[in-house]
């Protein structure tokens, strides 16, 4: 067996140089903040990734149209600023649908009912009925009107349809598996 | 190859082949003022006509919607009609939003795709007169080419689903066809429209054809765009109309990091309202919307207020109250019939009452915003609009550029209601690109957006009707007053009364003794259009005094209302197709009396309300069922019955009268705007709520009523019998007679 070289430690040695920035993670991609930490989510997600499904509608954490999940859990972008979010997981409603593109039972329920009307809302409905389901897999009609979200175009009615119907059919895939 | 065909006297169709060897059909009407101007007068600039067919030779078809989509469904609803008389494959329709654009002109602009305007009721009939001819061109020259292709003849062959089918079953995909379609000669005359049993499409549901991409968060709305080099501009208005900057320092503002530039507006001096900034201002320019925000919060000012500095909507209210009890004149007799003062006299059964609504907003769910850019040769605009023409037009105005240099994308837009008819925004963002030369994209936050709106104007009316000895209603006297929502548009002093009374509002026509005044107001609340604008007002106060008449009189609502109706009949409107078929609003409240059981009586403390109301030739009946717990309403039953003439798309319909019901509710419940020491109280959408999912109801009953008559617009007729339903079935379960809006407020105050 012969012996390996032994090899002559450099008189200096280079490190990588830390990045200064906040990293997390959103709809499963990593990324790197590096401009103000006091940004919200929401201005980083529209202007900075112009990920824009995410929406402007309120400055009062009232309207519920930039509802995302954060780590899981419904949360409000305009309310979270980026230096709280280190190491977070974010979903936003682009991050919805499968990696393979399939639509959210919650999206084709969407669809089904036709909840639409003007749309603008629309994505921040989606992710609280998302973090709905996740806690209440047969949401009752109390749940749903629980939900703090506003639409200005009245699609309510047609929202609590879509969310039963998504609902009703997860349960149904749960089901049969 | 480019062909024109009269279809009618003033309008025309026009073939163009596309680059991609596409059949283009356009279709358009002359719009001159003069509607017998001889056709061959007319000239060929007012004959050249755009694009609203494509159809590729791989067989996708590709259909422009003209008007903007800002939740009234016109993006599928139009497409449709005209998909229907091509026979187009539904699901290989694709749709693009047509922006404004010119045939020719720099002076006198001349647009190409006719109507191009949303929110008001106008887009479908507007699309019932032309779109059906494009489809049906394109439809006609696939079918020659057809012929030639199969030998057989043209008026043996039949369209279905995207294809042209001989007698012998053989099919011609439309995209095979379309190279041969190209070189057709035009017919002489208009191809023949299809008679209502063979539509496929129209009266068949259809859901948003955005709605994939609006689920994927993929649909870009105006404030979705961006343009790398645009500075965002987040701006602060006068917080007193008519005020004006009295002092400011920047430098905190230009010390945070992104923040570049700082600059004031200010209104242009003899432009109406709604074409110019909304009042004096100051923008922050920044790299990114956050730095923006920041910028402006580090801003120190002061302001200044106006002529009217102690102005409040109290006083207005007072100021109205007053009016409507004096002997004052009235600015306008809007109907007098009959002697309403001598029936008075001698009736035996006399009912009065007052009813106030405040000044509400519009609160669209997208905040106004536009993205501008001007370059030496080019300028390109993204903004919400309902009116692509008229911002294109005020573009021009502001910058002198060449009109068809002017390039005006219109995004699906969050919301209308008729504040996006107004492009006071636009010319913000217009006038900072030009101070600052660079791009700007504007965006108005939502105080920003509650303060400085066009809202509503709020009204008293002091309604009277006698009644004779067999208690039916023989004299109606209805006093309004409100500041015209015309005001400061360039309209005449003497039009200023048509934004608030209509002479052929009911009960006019319906009551032999009938007088309707109005009272003009002056108030410093910027005013504008609105989601049926006074109809709603009107509505309110006309349903509830039928509801205090037949409460006074110890008769039933629904029964006094038909009786008021009488045997069908035909009113003449005040416009050319306002006609009123007295049968078909009769029949859309048995409908909705019906569906609730109107006349079950109820013994568990749940009250019911019923109320009318048409608008240009659609009809509209609420009918509700509500109790009262605490200080919430609870509404246990909405029902809607809506006739609009036939059904393009019952979806669609279904979900403008959903939208407009729950509208009405939102609104009547609790939204006021005021005005106190000459400042805009309300702020944000905790001091002016929309309502939440708990105080709706669970579901909204539409019934539709199947009509043959013309297609009209349906996205404003259920607003203005939403609030007196609820309103009267609010009163029936607690015996407060409502008189007075928000609702909430009222209620809790004399329960």
């Amino acid at each position: 067996m012969q012996a390996q070289p032994v090899q002559t430690p450099p008189d200096t040695i280079t490190r990588v140089p830390p990045r200064n920035g906040i990293e997390l993670r959103i709809n499963g991609e990593s990324y790197l903040h590096t401009g103000d930490p006091s940004m919200p989510l929401l201005w980083y997600l529209r202007d900075v990734l112009q990920l824009t499904g995410t929406k402007y509608g309120c400055d009062s954490t009232v309207c519920g149209a930039c509802t995302v999940l954060i780590d899981g859990k419904r949360a409000l972008a305009c309310a979270r600023s980026m230096d709280t979010l280190a190491g977070s997981e974010v979903t936003t409603v682009e991050g919805l649908a499968g990696p393979d593109g399939s639509l959210h039972a919650l999206q084709q329920a969407w669809i089904d009912e036709d909840a639409i009307l003007c749309g603008y809302c629309q994505p921040g409905w989606l992710m609280a009925a998302a973090d709905l389901l996740r806690r209440k897999p047969a949401p009752s009609d109390a749940d749903i009107d629980a939900l703090p979200n506003l639409c200005r175009c009245g699609s309510q009615p047609r929202i609590r349809r879509a969310i039963h119907r998504a609902a009703a059919q997860l349960q149904a895939a749960k089901g049969s598996k | 190859m480019s062909v024109r065909l009269p279809l009618t006297r003033r309008r025309f169709l026009q073939v163009l082949a596309g680059a991609t060897g596409a059949l283009i059909v356009g279709v358009g009407r002359a719009r001159a003022a003069d509607a017998d101007t001889p056709l061959a007068l007319l000239g060929d600039d007012l004959t050249r006509l755009g694009p609203y067919v494509r159809i590729e030779p791989d067989g996708r078809v590709i259909l422009g919607a003209r008007d903007p989509d800002c939740g009234e469904g016109t993006h599928t609803s139009l497409p449709r009609i005209i998909a229907d008389e091509l026979d187009a494959d539904w699901t290989r329709v694709e749709v693009i939003s047509l922006g404004p654009d010119l045939v020719s002109g720099n002076d006198n602009l001349r647009w190409r795709y006719g109507h191009q305007r949303s929110g008001d009721g106008s887009s479908i009939p507007a699309a019932w007169e032309d779109l059906r001819e494009a489809g049906a061109l394109a439809r006609w020259l696939l079918v020659q080419a057809a012929a030639q292709a199969s030998g057989v003849a043209a008026a043996n062959l039949r369209c279905e689903n995207g294809a042209v089918i001989a007698p012998n079953g053989r099919r011609f995909d439309y995209g095979s066809l379309v190279k041969s379609a190209l070189r057709q000669a035009p017919p002489q005359t208009a191809p023949p429209l299809k008679t209502p049993d063979d539509f496929r499409l129209i009266g068949r549901p259809a859901g948003d054809v955005d709605a994939e991409a609006m689920v994927r968060g993929e649909e870009k709305f105006a404030l979705d765009q961006y343009m790398a080099e645009a500075l965002t501009a987040v701006v602060l208005h006068c917080p007193w109309p008519g005020g004006t900057l009295d002092s400011i320092d920047t430098q905190s503002a230009l010390a945070i990091p992104g923040v570049r530039r700082v600059l004031q507006f200010q209104p242009e001096a003899g432009q109406p309202l709604g074409s110019t900034p909304i009042a004096n201002g100051v923008a922050v320019l920044a790299d990114d919307t956050w730095a923006a925000l920041r910028g402006r919060d580090a801003l120190k000012l002061s302001w200044k207020p106006g002529k009217q500095a102690d102005a409040s909507t109290a006083d207005l209210e007072q100021r109205a109250r007053d009016l409507l009890q004096s002997q004052a004149e009235p600015t306008r007799h809007v109907r007098e019939d009959g002697d309403f003062a001598e029936i008075a006299k001698h009736a035996p059964h006399h009912v009065e009452a007052m009813y106030v609504q405040p000044f509400v907003a519009h609160a669209t769910a997208e905040p106004m915003n536009c993205l501008v850019r001007i370059d030496t040769d080019r300028i390109r605009v993204v903004t919400p609009t309902q009116s692509p023409q008229e911002a294109l037009t005020i573009v021009q105005r502001l910058t002198g550029m060449n009109a068809e240099r002017i390039d005006v994308q219109v995004p699906r837009a969050g919301g209308g209601f008729g504040r996006r008819l107004d492009h006071d925004f636009l010319t913000e963002a217009v006038l900072l690109a030009k101070a600052a030369g660079t791009a700007i994209k504007l965006v108005w936050t939502r105080d920003q957006d509650l303060r400085n709106d066009f809202y509503r104007p709020g009204a008293l009316h002091r309604m009277q009707a006698v009644l004779d000895r067999r208690k039916r209603i023989v004299g109606w006297n209805v006093r309004k007053a409100s500041a015209s929502a015309l005001a400061g548009r360039d309209v005449p002093a003497d039009r200023l009364w048509t934004s608030e009374a209509r002479p052929d509002a009911l009960p006019a026509g319906l009551i032999a003794n009938f007088s309707s005044t109005w009272y003009e107001l002056d108030s410093p609340l910027p005013r504008g259009p609105s989601r049926g604008g006074h109809d709603v007002v009107d509505a309110f106060a006309t349903q509830m005094f039928l509801d205090e008449i037949a409460h006074t009189v110890r008769k039933d609502p629904l029964e006094l209302r038909m009786e008021l109706l009488g045997e069908p009949h035909v009113l003449p409107g005040a416009t050319a197709n306002g006609a009123i078929d007295t049968g078909r609003l009769a029949n859309v409240l048995q409908r909705v009396a019906a569906r609730i059981d109107w006349n079950r009586r109820r013994t568990n403390g749940h009250g019911l309300g019923i109320a009318f109301h048409h608008i240009d030739g659609a009809y509209c009946a609420h009918a509700f069922e509500v109790s009262v717990r605490g200080e919430k309403v609870i509404v246990h039953r909405a029902v809607c019955a809506i006739d609009v003439g036939r059904v393009i798309n019952p979806l669609g319909l279904k979900a403008q009268a959903v939208g407009a019901t729950v509208d009405g509710i939102s609104t009547a419940l609790g939204q006021t705007i005021q005005m106190r020491d000459g400042r805009i109280v309300q702020s944000n959408l905790r001091d002016y709520p929309l309502a939440r999912m708990a105080q709706l109801p669970r579901e909204v009953e539409v019934i539709i009523v199947a009509s043959d008559s013309a297609p009209t617009g349906a996205s404003i007729v259920a607003m203005p019998s939403t609030a007196p339903a609820l309103a009267s079935a609010v009163s029936a379960a607690t015996t407060v007679r409502v008189r007075q809006l928000p609702l909430m407020p009222e209620l809790l105050r004399k329960l």
